[in-house]
């Protein structure tokens, strides 16, 4: 348990504020009617979206996206099949760039940056459908995470004389690891190999994986999708209790009712844009997010 | 069930033997080689016997040394990294070439000969690992930006280009600032080879001494009918071996460490490997140089030994060779890409070329059918004995067709190879024992029935 850095906790400067604040004066003249919604901007923002597009073909997969998302919150991104969510996801982590607009995480640009670059800062991705690195064990998936390793080095690894650094360092990770795999309850299968594990197993290793990373942020992609209830429950638990540790989390789930229950904060998007943004009880009682839902026109 | 017990116990206790330690797994495997050798030997010529098992002891030796380096450079490409090259002659004629270009005498004894820089050995094996890298790397940079098998075309064309340009008349002697040197086109170039420098040197300080120990003790080795050429060709073979270990050394370290953890995680996902924050392009870029300079310094030292090269040895059927071997030692493996470069050195290149030349001379002269119509034809009439000599005449052919076989048969029964299924832990400490609990048992988890998939 006492793995998770305090490090990563909410005590985070205000940098940010200082920084966009020209951006968002400029951003506020196109969608005011978004900025309204979102006014009461509480102390600090890590992650920023302004205006977000991206075009494949004639096609808009996201339609000038804007959003926050506060620091130590969990915040859930939904909307209807193809509304762009998974496709906002991959513009924030840099698997895609944005045809126009902006992602500013902790008060620099990010747009359009590598996604390793982007991972390296501390913005964290899990993955719709579970990723795994089937042929490595789930210890050497929990080892690859860790940024920052001495061993990554060809020339530290191979020299004798460097090398006692390097195992150093792998046996703090490896502690590390077991601990992580202990605190979700997969330290069973430590020696596995990640391909063998089931579609929750994988769910929670993925979890476990970004962890190992000390991010600074979580964006997780449908992390219960075809996830057991029981599992279900397990992740969440774990999620919440991060959340109080200071992490924060943005998500994307289809399950309505899950992210009304879990969030503090709802985004809403339909047909490439961002219908809505706030707390779950206003956005339950929101028409034209209920008519999205309903499949109707707006 | 208790009989079942037992047997079962007999075997993992044989298999246990022979594969508990790695080392063991290569040697047994290097002396099964040898010791068919050694009967063909003896079988078909026992007049010639000794001399003849030194030849090929000598010869099977340089083959394994040769293939058991390419397979670990082609390993970590591909076992290891997932980046699917497959121009390995090209990279090895890179190494090739330049050894000889940098150790060729400036002024040749021969007229007409081509001219090289003159420089000592090492100069020459350096610069050929650091010129195959250094294509490698230009190769790199714009081939890893694409998908594995755009860069298995990109590979396989440029180790065509490599060919051509050694072979073309205007590379074969160039001046530039004063220094004459060059290719010597189709026509080759010869240098100071490894072999005879090493090994013949190696040879003309020991013999003496050695002949003289072993005749102290009663032992006179002039009387064993080897050729002294033999003995050179069978302490080269031991350089090669040498050379293998290092290279296995090297390769061992590089995969099993973080750096080895990150080239596996982009052999099964890029993107993963990407998000968690590595930068899979210096990587690629990193295991891809060190890959092709093993691959030009296994050249060099192999197909290089002899002071003289040409172009017409870099055809591309190396480089399928040499997956051969990698596919039936199992990719991933290092001890694996070892034995498999043993088994094919041994028993699927190196036997069958030599059963071809000993078993016609044994058999009825004539008994072999001209072609395959006049054999099968012969089988009408009861006398098997034209397809026999027909098939053994033509062995260095068909054990081609036999290497398609085996390797249909393995990737349909052990698509792993031989010992791909086994986990080489991607880690420079054994992760498998949790620190602190200091226990001896390796696998408790096996006891949660993590043990039924295999």
């Amino acid at each position: 348990m006492s793995e998770p850095d305090s490090d990563a906790g909410p005590v985070e400067e205000n940098i940010p504020e200082d920084v966009d604040a020209p951006d968002i004066e400029e951003a506020e003249a196109q969608d005011s009617d978004v900025e309204e919604a979102a006014k009461h901007v509480p102390s600090s923002i890590p992650l920023r979206v302004r205006d977000l597009r991206k075009t494949f073909g004639g096609i808009t997969a996201v339609d000038s996206a804007s959003f926050e998302v506060e620091e130590g919150t969990i915040t859930g991104l939904i909307g209807p099949n193809g509304a762009g969510k998974s496709t906002t996801f991959n513009l924030i982590t840099g698997v895609y760039s944005p045809t126009s607009g902006s992602v500013t995480f902790q008060g620099q640009d990010i747009t359009g940056l590598q996604p390793e670059k982007i991972a390296n800062r501390g913005l964290v991705r899990t993955f719709q459908i579970a990723r795994e690195l089937e042929e490595m064990t789930v210890l050497e998936n929990m080892l690859l995470a860790p940024r920052g390793q001495r061993g990554e080095r060809l020339i530290t690894s191979v020299l004798p004389g460097l090398r006692s650094g390097v195992d150093d360092q792998e046996r703090e990770l490896l502690e590390r690891a077991w601990d992580t795999l202990e605190l979700f309850e997969i330290d069973h299968l430590a020696r596995e190999d990640a391909g063998g594990l089931s579609g929750g197993q994988r769910k929670l290793l993925e979890l476990a994986r970004a962890l190992m990373t000390e991010p600074e942020m979580l964006l997780l992609d449908e992390p219960f999708a075809g996830v057991n209830p029981t599992l279900e429950e397990k992740l969440l638990d774990r999620i919440h209790a991060l959340r109080e540790q200071g992490y924060t989390f943005l998500l994307v789930e289809h399950d309505i009712d899950l992210i009304m229950d879990n969030c503090e904060r709802v985004i809403v998007m339909h047909q490439g844009s961002v219908l809505a943004e706030g707390p779950p009880e206003e956005i339950r009682d929101n028409d034209e997010v209920i008519d999205a839902y309903l499949g109707e026109e707006i | 069930m208790s009989a079942t017990d037992s047997e079962r116990s007999v075997r993992g206790a044989l298999r246990e033997m022979v594969t508990d330690s790695d080392l063991r797994m290569i040697a047994v495997t290097i002396a099964a080689v040898y010791v068919l050798l050694v009967g063909v030997a003896f079988y078909f010529d026992p007049d010639q016997a000794v001399n003849l098992s030194a030849t090929y002891i000598q010869s099977v030796t340089i083959f394994i040394g040769g293939y058991a380096m390419l397979t670990l450079a082609l390993n970590l490409h591909w076992g290891y990294t997932g980046l699917f090259n497959i121009g390995v002659a090209g990279f090895m004629g890179v190494g090739v070439y330049a050894m000889a270009v940098l150790t060729a005498p400036v002024n040749p004894a021969t007229a007409g000969a081509t001219p090289g820089f003159g420089l000592p050995l090492w100069a020459g094996l350096i610069g050929a690992a650091a010129a195959a890298s250094v294509v490698g790397l230009l190769t790199a940079l714009p081939a890893l930006r694409l998908r594995a098998d755009y860069l298995a075309i990109v590979t396989v064309a440029l180790s065509e280009i490599i060919r051509l340009l050694l072979n073309s008349q205007a590379l074969s002697e160039v001046t530039v600032f004063g220094a004459t040197f060059g290719t010597g086109g189709a026509s080759g170039i010869n240098y100071a080879g490894p072999s005879p420098i090493i090994a013949g040197t190696l040879f003309d300080t020991l013999a003496g001494p050695v002949t003289g120990a072993l005749l102290a003790v009663g032992v006179d080795p002039r009387t064993w009918g080897i050729r002294p050429s033999n003995f050179e060709g069978m302490i080269y073979g031991v350089v090669l071996l040498v050379a293998t270990a290092g290279f296995y050394w090297l390769l061992f370290r590089t995969g099993n460490s973080p750096f080895g953890r990150v080239l596996k995680a982009i052999r099964e996902d890029e993107l993963v490997a990407r998000s968690l924050g590595k930068d899979t392009r210096m990587f690629k870029i990193k295991a891809f140089m060190v890959g092709c300079a093993l691959m030009g310094l296994a050249g060099a030292l192999w197909f290089g030994r002899g002071g003289f090269t040409s172009p017409t040895q870099f055809r591309p059927n190396i480089t399928f060779f040499v997956f051969i071997a990698l596919i039936i030692g199992g990719a991933g493996s290092n001890t694996g890409s070892v034995i498999g470069g043993a088994v094919f050195a041994g028993f699927l290149f190196y036997l069958p070329q030599q059963l071809g030349t000993v078993i016609p001379q044994a058999l009825p002269q004539g008994a072999g059918a001209g072609d395959i119509a006049a054999a099968v034809a012969a089988l009408g009439g009861g006398d098997v004995l034209p397809l026999v000599g027909y098939t053994v005449s033509n062995i260095s052919r068909l054990r081609f067709v036999a290497i398609g076989v085996i390797l249909v048969w393995l990737i349909q029964r052990r698509p792993d190879g031989l010992l791909g299924h086994r986990t080489e832990p991607a880690s420079s400490i054994d992760i498998n024992q949790r620190p602190g609990t200091g226990g001896t048992d390796g696998r408790p988890a096996a006891a949660d029935g993590g043990e039924e998939r295999e």
